[in-house]
C-alpha cells in the first residue's frame, strides 16, 4: 500500500487525463450526434446509412484506431488529439442510435400537438422533444461514458499516459497492485461519470419525477408513453 | 368560416394498390360563432379534414379558406398560432408546468413570459381550474384536468377558429358530460367557430349547431342540424349511424308548450305522519324543501315518523316546465307516481303533468311550438316519428 501512497500525485494526474480523455470527446459526441440523430429522423430514408453507418464505427478495433489516427490527421504518433477524435468517433457510434431512439421515445400526440400550437420544426425539437427526449438520452450516454472509460485504457498501447499505464505497467513488472490501482481507478471514474449523468438528468427533468400520487394515479411512465 | 372547397386527400397506395381517398370532394362551410360536428365511422376521414385546416396535412385538390383567406397561401406555422388545437389526451407538454403548457402560443406569438403566464393564469380559471395546479405537470393531473387544461392552451391566443379532435373521447363519461356542458357554457360567451371530430353521435347531436355525417372513403352523407339529422336521415347509412330511439332522441330538440298541469298536493321534508297523510291523495306524495325546489316523493301509509331525507324515493326526473318534450316526458315516465314533476328556470316547483298530456299535447297538429330557449324545432311530422 505504502507504494499506493507514494505514487499518489500521479495516480491522481493519471486520473485527470484519463477522464479528459473519456469526457471530452462524450461531449463532442453528443453534439456531433444530436444533429445526424434528429436528421436521421426527419429524412427516415438516410436513416439505415446515418444510424448503420455510425455503429459500423464502433467495429474498428480502438488500437488499429489509435495508431490510424495520425495517419488520417498528420498528428505526431503521441499527440493527445488521436485519442480524443478516436474516442469522438466511438462515442458518435455508440449515441447515434441512441438519439434516434430517444427522439422516438417523445408520445407522438405530443410532437403533432407541438406543430398544431405553431413550432417550427426547429424550434420542436429544440423546445419539445429535446427536453422530452433526456431520460432515453441520459441512459445512451451512460452507456458510452462507460465504454470510453473503458476504452481510453488502451491508449496506454500507444504510449499516452492515463490509468491503463497501471495495467500494461504493472502486467510487464508483474505487480498485481499496480494493475489493481488502475482497475479500481477505471472502475471509480466509470461510475463517476455515471453519477453525474445520473445528476444531470435528474435536474433536466424535473416533471418525470414529480409526485403523482396526490391525483390517486400511479406513476405513469411520461416517456413510454 | 371555415370553408372547404372540393377538398380531396388521397394517399398514395402501397405498389400495385390503388390509391386510397381518405376525403372524397368535400364542400362544406362552418359559419362563424357555431360549432360544426364532424362525425362519421372510422376510416370517414373526419381527423384528416380537420387536419386540413391547419395544414397538417395537405389536401390533394380543392382549397380551404379561413374568412375568405385561401390557407395554402399563409405561412403554416403563423396560420397554426392563429387556430386553436385540441386533441383527445390533451397533447400536453410533459416537461412543462400546467400554467406554462397554456401559455405556449402567446410565447411563440413573442409575448414576454410574464405577460403569457398571467394570460394563462386567467385561462385556467375560465376553464374552471384552480390557480393551484398551474405550478404542476400534466401528470399530477386527472385526464379531465388535462382536458381543461388542453382547451385553455387552445384558447390561451383568443383565436377566433378552434379544431377539437376528438377531445372528450379519453375521459369517463360522467366527466364527459361534465366537460360538453362547460364547453356549451363556454362557447356561449365565446363564440367560436368551431370543427369538432367525434365518432360518437351522442356528442355530435349534443354538441353541434350543424353536423356533417361521413360515410367511410370520406364522402359527405348529410350536413344539418341535429334536430333535422335525427328526424330526416337522408339515407340508411345516415339513419343506421344516427341510431336508434331517433324519435326520442328528436323530442330533445322540441320545446313542450304550456302544458295543462295537475294541481299537485305536496308536503314539506321533515312534515308529521299526520300531515302527510292528510295532504295526499293517493299512494304517492310529492315533498319539498324549504325552497319549493322539489327532492323526491314518499308513500304516507308507510311513514311512521316526520319525513325523512333516506325515505325519499328519488326515481324521478325532474323537467324545466319550458324544456323540451323529452324532458317533460321523461319526468313523466320516470316518476314512481307516473306524474313527472315541473319546476321554474330557478328549481321551484311548479306543477305536475302525466305521460298522457304530454303525448297528448305532442300529437296535436301543428302542436310543434317553440318554448323558451329550445333552438330549432324539428318541424315536419309533430309526432317526432322520424322515417
Amino acid at each position: 500500500m505504502t507504494w499506493v501512497w507514494e505514487h499518489l500525485g500521479d495516480i491522481g494526474g493519471y486520473a485527470v487525463s484519463h477522464a479528459l480523455l473519456a469526457g471530452i470527446p462524450l461531449i463532442v459526441g453528443l453534439a456531433i450526434a444530436l444533429p445526424l440523430g434528429w436528421l436521421a429522423r426527419r429524412f427516415p430514408r438516410a436513416a439505415p446509412v446515418v444510424v448503420g453507418g455510425s455503429g459500423l464505427l464502433y467495429t474498428i478495433p480502438s488500437l488499429a484506431l489509435f495508431i490510424l489516427m495520425p495517419l488520417v490527421l498528420g498528428s505526431r504518433i503521441l499527440d493527445a488529439i488521436n485519442v480524443y477524435v478516436a474516442m469522438t468517433i466511438y462515442t458518435v457510434a455508440l449515441l447515434v442510435r441512441s438519439v434516434v431512439d430517444a427522439l422516438g421515445s417523445v408520445p407522438e400526440s405530443t410532437a403533432l400537438a407541438a406543430t398544431a400550437m405553431g413550432y417550427r420544426r426547429l424550434g420542436r425539437a429544440l423546445a419539445v422533444e429535446l427536453p422530452l427526449a433526456v431520460p432515453v438520452l441520459a441512459s445512451g450516454l451512460r452507456v458510452a461514458a462507460v465504454s470510453n472509460v473503458s476504452i481510453v485504457s488502451v491508449a496506454s498501447l500507444i504510449g499516452y499516459p492515463q490509468l491503463g499505464y497501471y495495467l500494461t505497467d504493472g502486467y510487464q513488472r508483474s505487480f498485481p497492485l499496480e494493475i489493481g490501482v488502475g482497475i479500481v481507478g477505471c472502475v471509480l471514474l466509470a461510475l463517476l461519470f455515471d453519477l453525474t449523468i445520473r445528476v444531470g438528468e435528474r435536474l433536466l427533468t424535473p416533471w418525470a419525477h414529480a409526485d403523482t400520487r396526490r391525483e390517486g394515479r400511479p406513476s405513469e411512465g411520461l416517456v413510454a408513453r | 368560416m371555415i370553408r372547404f372547397e372540393g377538398v380531396t386527400k388521397r394517399y398514395a397506395g402501397a405498389p400495385g394498390h390503388a390509391p386510397s381517398v381518405a376525403v372524397d370532394d368535400l364542400t362544406l362551410e362552418a359559419p362563424t360563432g357555431q360549432i360544426t360536428v364532424l362525425v362519421g365511422p372510422s376510416g370517414c376521414g373526419k381527423t384528416t379534414t380537420l387536419r386540413m385546416v391547419n395544414r397538417m396535412i395537405t389536401p390533394t385538390s380543392g382549397s380551404i379558406s379561413l374568412d375568405g383567406r385561401d390557407t395554402a397561401a399563409l405561412d403554416e406555422a403563423e396560420l397554426r398560432r392563429g387556430i386553436g388545437y385540441v386533441i383527445q389526451h390533451a397533447g400536453l407538454f410533459p416537461h412543462r408546468t400546467v400554467l406554462d403548457n397554456v401559455a405556449t402560443v402567446p410565447r411563440l406569438l413573442g409575448w414576454d413570459t410574464a405577460k403569457a403566464r398571467r394570460r394563462a393564469a386567467e385561462m385556467l380559471e375560465l376553464v374552471g381550474l384552480e390557480a393551484a395546479y398551474g405550478g404542476r405537470y400534466p401528470s399530477q393531473l386527472s385526464g379531465g384536468q388535462q382536458q381543461r387544461v388542453g382547451v385553455a392552451r387552445a384558447l390561451a391566443a383568443d383565436p377566433p377558429v378552434m379544431l377539437m379532435d376528438e377531445p372528450f373521447s379519453a375521459v369517463d363519461p360522467v366527466v364527459r358530460e361534465q366537460l360538453q356542458d362547460e364547453f356549451l357554457r363556454l362557447q356561449r360567451e365565446l363564440g367560436k367557430t368551431i370543427l369538432f371530430v367525434t365518432h360518437d353521435i351522442d356528442e355530435a347531436i349534443k354538441l353541434g349547431d350543424q353536423v356533417a355525417v361521413l360515410r367511410v372513403g370520406g364522402r359527405l352523407a348529410q350536413l344539418d342540424t341535429p334536430a333535422r339529422l335525427l328526424a330526416d336521415p337522408v339515407d340508411d347509412f345516415v339513419a343506421d349511424f344516427v341510431g336508434r330511439d331517433r324519435g326520442y332522441r328528436a323530442l330533445g330538440f322540441r320545446g313542450a308548450p304550456p302544458l295543462a298541469l295537475r294541481d299537485e298536493p305536496t308536503v314539506r321534508l321533515g312534515a308529521g305522519v299526520g300531515a302527510a297523510r292528510a295532504a295526499t291523495t293517493d299512494r304517492w306524495l310529492l315533498v319539498l324543501d324549504d325552497a319549493g325546489t322539489p327532492v323526491g316523493w314518499v308513500e304516507p301509509d308507510r311513514l311512521t315518523g316526520p319525513i325523512e331525507p333516506e325515505q325519499l324515493h328519488r326515481g324521478g326526473t325532474v323537467a324545466r316546465a319550458d324544456g323540451s318534450y323529452r324532458a317533460v316526458l321523461d319526468a313523466a315516465l320516470s316518476a314512481p307516481s307516473g306524474r313527472g314533476v315541473l319546476v321554474d328556470e330557478s328549481g321551484r316547483f311548479v306543477g305536475t303533468v302525466t305521460a298522457n298530456r304530454v303525448v297528448a299535447a305532442m300529437s296535436r297538429p301543428a302542436a310543434g311550438g317553440e318554448a323558451g330557449g329550445i333552438p330549432e324545432t324539428a318541424g315536419g311530422d309533430p309526432a317526432g316519428t322520424a322515417t
